[in-house]
């Protein structure tokens, strides 16, 4: 036995280091549901911890000297010609004040024309710059370290970008430094659209290390020097940033109908020195909301309809019997956002109250009884073929409520915060009776 | 034995040692290089790779080359997004047949260099694809084109290199 050991020592220790390693290997895959699942395992490895927690250091000082030299020549180097280029700059800034004015109009008009459509799109409220101080320094992995760390607000999923383009994204963050997949890599992915076909795909990273959109049908028309953009539906990019640009587009081999589109990316992957990570992103459409210019579609249209006569509470009920439980807003109530059921004539406008609707009835949350909204349907019935355009209330939905049924007490989230006791939400009237033909 | 199959004379089969400064900082000096010069074409130089098969060939013990081997890989593999290992173990193989093979081969000629640092690039490259593929989940793609181009590439680097680490062998 001993004899065995002896002659087989090299190869018995070559099996038993790779069997330590393929252990160590196999603790750290992830299973295919898990990994669905977003189940990230038990993070980031100790050793990879501890190689870039001691090499990130050295090479901070390397790349700041070099930096140093080189900003101290291109210093130099810029001075001259200072003058001619701030006169230049001067008229650009004046001409870019001009066009800014007309931006900010088309923005706001966005804006509007977002919050009517209830569109959410995020934009970028707080960027950390960074320096690219080391890559993976293999083909198999696209990956660079950046100097800034948890430390700096990093964390795991940020979107890293440059002036000319999307980068890639945080994969493990460190105290000091972070470590970034870039876009084309083959394991990343970001959700694109072509700028002018408004052809939606997914951009991938090859083993060589292009960028490739699949899964585009080959009957779509994609034209070389098309931009690319992303589409922000990853969750991750913000809308609208530059991917790169369309430098061909060939039939897929392995999917028949699909094609292969290669990107030429925006930014330059191999010379990365700065870049810029997304750390803070804001949504849109709250703070478009919350503005007081932006308009609900519903408010535009219950403005242009006749408004319901205010109700009074102490009004005897209507023989018809379709009164107790009648919220006194609306027969067709909105839906919006939130599962909140909503009339467009008393929508909360910031500011507290009814805003510019008229509140139907004032009460708790509960259906008011109100005799004037049972006048107003009262009203309705007496003029079924008016269609609601002058008596009924306003927002009445020209098809009558086909029968009788219970109306629900209150909106669920009537006595939210966003909905003040005073100004009850009004309820669906569900039990608005059928008019008479 | 060993000297009936072996193609070297028993100068060429001597072990070579080296000092701790050399034995450690030459690999890190090769990781380091590796990760922070951010030029395009030594992505398609596999320093740290090359720093294995010189020690491996070198010093002709397969315990000890299998080592240097498997730690310059674990540390390469923190660079690198994937897990942790993939480049320990393919070095780790690299570095027990670099030692082996000079045990048996004259691998101090510049061509016997070139052909053996071609051969280990494409070895390497073959196990890191199948532990990526087999074991990983991994989806990388074995371009032939690229995969001689590297082991050209590498070959020609390790008759360079190879020639400036000779000098720090400490002789007997």
């Amino acid at each position: 036995m001993e004899n065995f050991f002896s002659r087989y020592k090299n190869p018995l220790a070559l099996m038993a280091v790779l069997f330590i390693q393929v252990v160590a290997l196999a603790t750290q895959v992830k299973r295919p549901e898990s990994a669905r699942a977003g189940n990230t395992g038990s993070g980031t490895r100790l050793i990879r911890v501890w190689t870039v927690t001691a090499f990130t250091p050295v090479e901070k000082v390397f790349v700041s000297t070099g930096r140093f030299f080189r900003e101290g020549w291109h210093n130099y180097a810029d001075l001259r010609g200072i003058r001619q280029q701030n006169r230049a700059l001067q008229d650009e800034v004046a001409r870019l004040q001009m066009e800014q004015v007309r931006l900010k109009q088309d923005a706001d008009q966005a804006r509007r024309l977002q919050v009517l459509l209830d569109f959410k799109e995020n934009f970028i409220t707080k960027t950390v710059p960074a320096q690219v101080i080391a890559t993976s320094g293999t083909e198999q992995s696209r990956l660079i370290t950046i100097d800034k760390g948890s430390h700096d607000g990093i964390k795991p999923d940020m979107a890293v970008i440059t002036p000319d383009g999307i980068v890639g994204k945080v994969k493990d963050v460190f105290r000091l430094s972070s470590q970034v997949l870039l876009i084309n890599d083959h394991d990343s992915g970001a959700g694109v659209i072509l700028e002018h076909s408004r052809l939606q795909g997914i951009v991938k990273g090859t083993p060589l290390g292009e960028l490739q959109i699949d899964g585009i049908m080959s009957d779509e028309k994609v034209e070389a020097g098309e931009r690319v953009i992303t589409s922000g539906g990853d969750r991750i990019y913000p809308k609208g940033y530059a991917v790169g640009t369309v430098i061909g587009a060939t039939p897929d081999r392995d999917n028949d109908p699909f094609l292969v589109i290669k990107i030429k990316p925006a930014a330059d992957l191999n010379r990365l020195e700065e870049v810029l990570v997304i750390t803070e992103m804001a949504d849109n459409s709250r703070s478009a909301a919350s503005g007081p210019a932006p308009m609900r579609a519903a408010d535009i249209l219950s403005q242009r309809l006749p408004s319901v006569p205010k109700v009074d509470p102490n009004a005897p009920k209507t023989p018809g019997g379709a009164t107790a439980n009648v919220p006194a807003a609306t027969a067709s109530p909105t839906p919006t956002k939130g599962n909140k059921l909503v009339s467009p004539g008393t929508e909360q406008k910031p500011g507290g109250g009814a805003g510019s609707a008229k509140p139907l009835a004032a009460g708790t949350g509960t259906a008011p009884t109100s005799s004037s909204a049972s006048k107003a349907i009262t009203e309705v019935k007496k003029q079924p073929g008016s269609g609601g355009a002058t008596a009924a209330p306003a927002s009445a939905s020209p098809k009558p409520t086909p029968k009788k049924t219970k109306a629900p007490t209150v909106a669920p989230d009537a006595t939210t915060p966003e909905q003040p006791a005073t100004a009850p939400t009004a309820t669906p009237a569900a039990n608005q009776e059928k008019p008479p033909q | 034995m060993n000297s009936s199959v072996s193609l070297t004379s028993r100068e060429e089969i001597e072990v070579h040692r080296f000092s701790w400064p050399v034995s450690i900082g030459i690999p890190v000096l090769a990781i380091f290089l590796q990760v922070f010069l951010r030029i395009r074409f030594l992505a398609i130089l596999d320093l740290p790779l090359l720093v294995t098969i010189f020690f491996a060939v070198a010093r002709r013990r397969p315990i000890p080359g299998m080592i240097t081997g498997a730690l310059i890989g674990t540390l390469q593999d923190a660079w690198t997004g994937h897990p942790i290992g993939l480049f320990g173990i393919a070095k780790t193989i690299v570095g027990y047949l670099g030692s082996s093979l000079g045990v048996k081969v004259d691998v101090d000629n510049p061509g016997s260099r070139f052909l053996m640092t071609f051969a280990f690039v494409l070895i390497h490259r073959f196990i890191y694809m199948a532990i990526s593929l087999q074991l990983v989940g991994g989806s990388e793609a074995w371009i032939w084109s690229h995969t001689l181009l590297s082991a050209l590439v590498n070959g020609l680097a390790a008759v360079v290199l190879f020639a400036a680490l000779d000098k720090f062998k400490l002789r007997n």
